[in-house]
Order: C-alpha cells, then structure tokens, then sequence
C-alpha cells in the first residue's frame, strides 16, 4: 500500500470506484482506493438494480439520463470487457390515484425536456404490457422503455477495473480508522494497514459517511436506515419492466436470469445500522406481490437481505466538498438511488476535487441546506 | 479432469475453470466469488458450493480452510412460495 497519495477515496462501492475512474481518467495521479470489506459489500451490492430515468426535477432527470448513457456504452466509455447485463425493458410506474398521475403527467413535461422518452399509459395499455397486472384501482401509468437493470457488482468492478488501469492503487479489506487533520486541512488517513498522507479525502462511504466523516470532527446532516428486499428462485421471463408504485410502496423485477427482486419502503424504521431480515418483511412482501401480480403466489423465495439507505435531509445526494475542513469532501445521502446514479456523480466529484466546472447544471452541495434551496424531489420510493 | 466440466454450483451451472479463473483475478473470499459467478446464488444459497469454493481458494492462495468465511446464510433457510407466506407455513406431506 502507497504511504503518500494525492488523492484517498474511502468506500468500495459504485460511487467511490466511479470518482476513482473519473479522477484517474481526468489525469489525477496517485489516487488510492480504501474498502474495509470487498468491492460493492455495502449498500451497491444489496441494491435493487433498478436505472431509472422518470423522475421529477430536472437535474435527477439530467444526471439519470446521462448516466444511462454510460450504462449504454460502459464497455466502450471504460474500455474494458465485462457485461453489466443492461436491460432496456422499461420502467413502469403506477398511479393509484388521479393527484399521483397528474403528478406523473407533471414530470414527464420535465423528462421530455431532455428527450427522456417517457409516456402515459391507460390501465389497459399498462396491462398490455405487463398481461399478468392487477389492475384493480389502477388509475394509469408512466412508462419510459429505456429504462431497466444493470448488475451492480458488474458496474462496480468494471469501474474499478478501468480505474486500476488509469494508475488507481484499491486496496481491499483495508479499514480507516482516522482522518488526522491539521489547522481544519486534512493531512492523511490512518488505516489498520498504515497511515496514508494525503492532499485530498473523498468520502463515499454509503451507510457509514457520516462515522467517517465524524473521524475528522464533522457531523453531516445524514442518517442511515434499513431497506429490505428479496431475491425469488430463477424461472422463464414473464415480466419485463421494473413494476414500482410510490402510493402502494413497491419496486419488483424480473433480472435477465430470471428471478424476481422486490423490495418496499419501510415504515416507521428507526435510524440504525441494523442490517438484520425480518418475518415481517416476507409477510409484507408477499401481500403486496401477490396482489400486484397475482400469479407470482407459486414462486419461491429462496433469499432476503437487507442494506442501508443513507438519507439526507432532503431525499438527494449530498456531492461536496466541505468548507469546515480544506481537502475534504463526500458524496452521500443517496437515499436510494446511488447505483443508478453513480455514473454522473463521479464525473461531478472528479470536477469538484480538480477544482473544475461542473459537466452538469446541478446542485448538490452541502451548502444548499444552509441557503434553503432544498430540491423537491416527487418521484422516489 | 477437464474443469470445464466439473460444476461446482449446481443452482448456476458454474463451473471449476469458472471459480479458478475468479481466484486468478483476486478474488479471494466465497462472498466476492459468488457476487463474480453467481454461484451460490441459486435455490440451495450455496448449502453445495460454498464449501467447494472455500476449498479451492484454500488450496490456490495457500490459506487454511479454518481461515476462509463462507457465505452468508439468508432467510428463508428453505425456498418458500409467497402463498405459502401469505397463508401460514404448509409443510409439502400436508397437501
């Protein structure tokens, strides 16, 4: 392991293995990698899967549809052999009431401004698609057929491949365990495998950002929280959008080998670092599954795991650097949706650590809490 | 042997050359094997191949067996319907 580096990134998962290309590719030297565990063993591993472009403001929309761009072309762009098994088979949102489809009507004048092509569907039309919907209290949908699944472990190690290419040193089931800082600068990490001095610190650790950041003395306005889903046994395509209801709380789809993933929002799930399953998870699950796509009663769960949402005051991630502490910086608060994400943002945390302007019109700084500009994002589960 | 030949995860239908070909890229641990190959990730969750793939990190990278963490056990330990879920437990004979 290197003992000086220009830049550190703590967090092996999508996020931090995508700035890590990104600031390789942009010319950074000497940047290192830290994961306490194996790549995407946090949050990107036990994800959904799920890349969606339908969504209600315009810069998720931006940064969605020009990360599906990169999901698209990600052995060209990466210059590297390994199928992330894109699926382009839609995404298809259900409304249950008419203010959740005027909603819907609302954001697909938003996806349409940056040619996102999104559409609205009738119940009938939704079943056409997916023949085996209830469609019972279904007031219509929105559809976007370029919408899908990739596999997060892929994405992961294809970033970290191409980044290990351009120079990047990762250095796996190595453990931070401080951040010494000097007159508010940082000035190195301290791991269980030795210390690494350093100009620059990226956090991007998932559900833990903010116990690493604290290693510096800082509190971030975040928290963590427990999402559950599961995996079902692998059987013949039936389905081929992500089925998702905000107002009935679900995601499911069937991934290209086969098996079902569904998960739902939890209610009332305290803050913690639980990442325990529970029965009432299944028992939930099941309901809500079987009554959505009834033939579904006769399939196995052969799996179920839980992973930690890290949530931000305002639902959106937090890509900034922070003012308190010169060199530091952190992308979190994904609440959700950093696989789908992760190609964009490292793009934008590489302008932000090389002090460059930012390739997208957007704001995700810290800072934005402060000013009052909190983005009002309808569209998340 | 033809390793080709030889599956190891019979849910996937991974085979030797595929889990050596992993372990030869550096991926060392069952966890990171079954996320690369998918092994494990079929309806016995590895109950099969799990011991198998420890077995051949052990012998490639030179580390004791006793050493080498297998998978994960998730719920539910035996696959399960959703009906089955929905209406209580009904175990097979009692059909």
């Amino acid at each position: 392991m290197k003992n000086k580096a220009n830049v550190v990134i703590i967090g092996g998962g999508v996020v931090g293995c995508s700035i890590a290309y990104n600031l390789a590719k942009k010319g950074v030297k000497d940047v290192v990698l830290l994961e306490k565990s194996y790549l995407s063993s946090g949050a990107t591993g036990r994800c959904g899967a799920g890349v969606r472009q339908q969504w209600g403001t315009k810069q998720n929309c931006l940064l969605a549809s020009e990360s599906m761009h990169i999901f698209e072309h990600f052995e060209d762009i990466l210059q590297i052999k390994r199928d992330i098994e894109l699926k382009q088979k839609g995404y298809l949102l259900l409304a249950y009431s008419d203010k959740e489809l005027e909603q819907f009507k609302k954001n697909i004048v938003v996806q349409h401004s940056l040619n996102i092509p999104s559409i609205l569907l009738t119940p009938k039309e939704a079943k056409e698609i997916v023949s085996d919907l209830n469609i019972e209290k279904l007031v219509g949908a929105a559809y976007c057929a370029k919408d899908g699944h990739a596999n997060p472990f892929q994405v992961t190690l294809g970033y970290a491949e191409a980044a290990q290419r351009l120079g990047v040193e990762i250095n796996k089931f190595t453990e931070v365990k401080d951040i010494i800082t000097k007159n508010n600068t940082a000035l190195g990490v301290q791991t269980n495998k030795g210390f690494i001095e350093c100009k620059k610190v990226v956090v991007a650790a998932g559900g833990w950002t903010q116990n690493i950041v604290k290693m510096a003395g800082l509190d971030l306005p975040i928290y963590s929280e427990r999402h559950e889903i599961l995996v079902t046994e692998s059987v013949k395509n039936v389905l081929d959008p992500m089925l998702m209801s905000f107002s009935y709380n679900i995601y499911c789809q069937q991934e290209p080998n086969g098996s079902f993933i569904m998960g739902y929002g939890p209610e009332n799930e305290p803050p913690s670092y639980n990442m325990e399953s529970s029965w009432e998870f299944l028992e939930t699950m099941s309901k809500k599954a079987t009554w959505l796509l009834p033939p579904l009663k006769n399939i196995r769960v052969i799996r179920q795991w839980a992973g930690l949402y890290n949530i931000s005051p305002d639902r959106q991630p937090i890509v900034s650097q922070i003012n308190q502490l010169e060199g530091l910086y952190v992308a979190c608060g994904f609440s959700g949706h950093g696989f789908m994400l992760a190609p964009a943002v490292g793009i934008l945390m590489a302008d932000i650590v090389t002090g460059d302007q930012l390739t997208y019109n957007v704001i995700l700084d810290l800072e934005r809490f402060n000013r009052g500009e909190i983005i009002e994002e309808p569209s998340v589960v | 042997m033809d390793e080709n030949k030889v599956i190891i995860c019979r849910c996937e239908d991974v085979t030797l050359k595929e889990i050596r070909d992993a372990i030869r890229e550096g991926f060392t641990t069952v966890e990171e094997i079954k996320r690369v190959t998918r092994s494990g990730m079929g309806p016995c969750q590895g109950k099969t191949c799990g011991l198998l793939i420890a077995k051949e990190i052990s012998q490639m990278t030179g580390k004791p067996m006793e050493e080498i963490e297998l998978q994960s056990i998730r719920p539910p330990y035996g696959g399960i319907t959703f009906e089955e879920v929905t209406k209580g437990t009904v175990m097979e004979n009692d059909k």
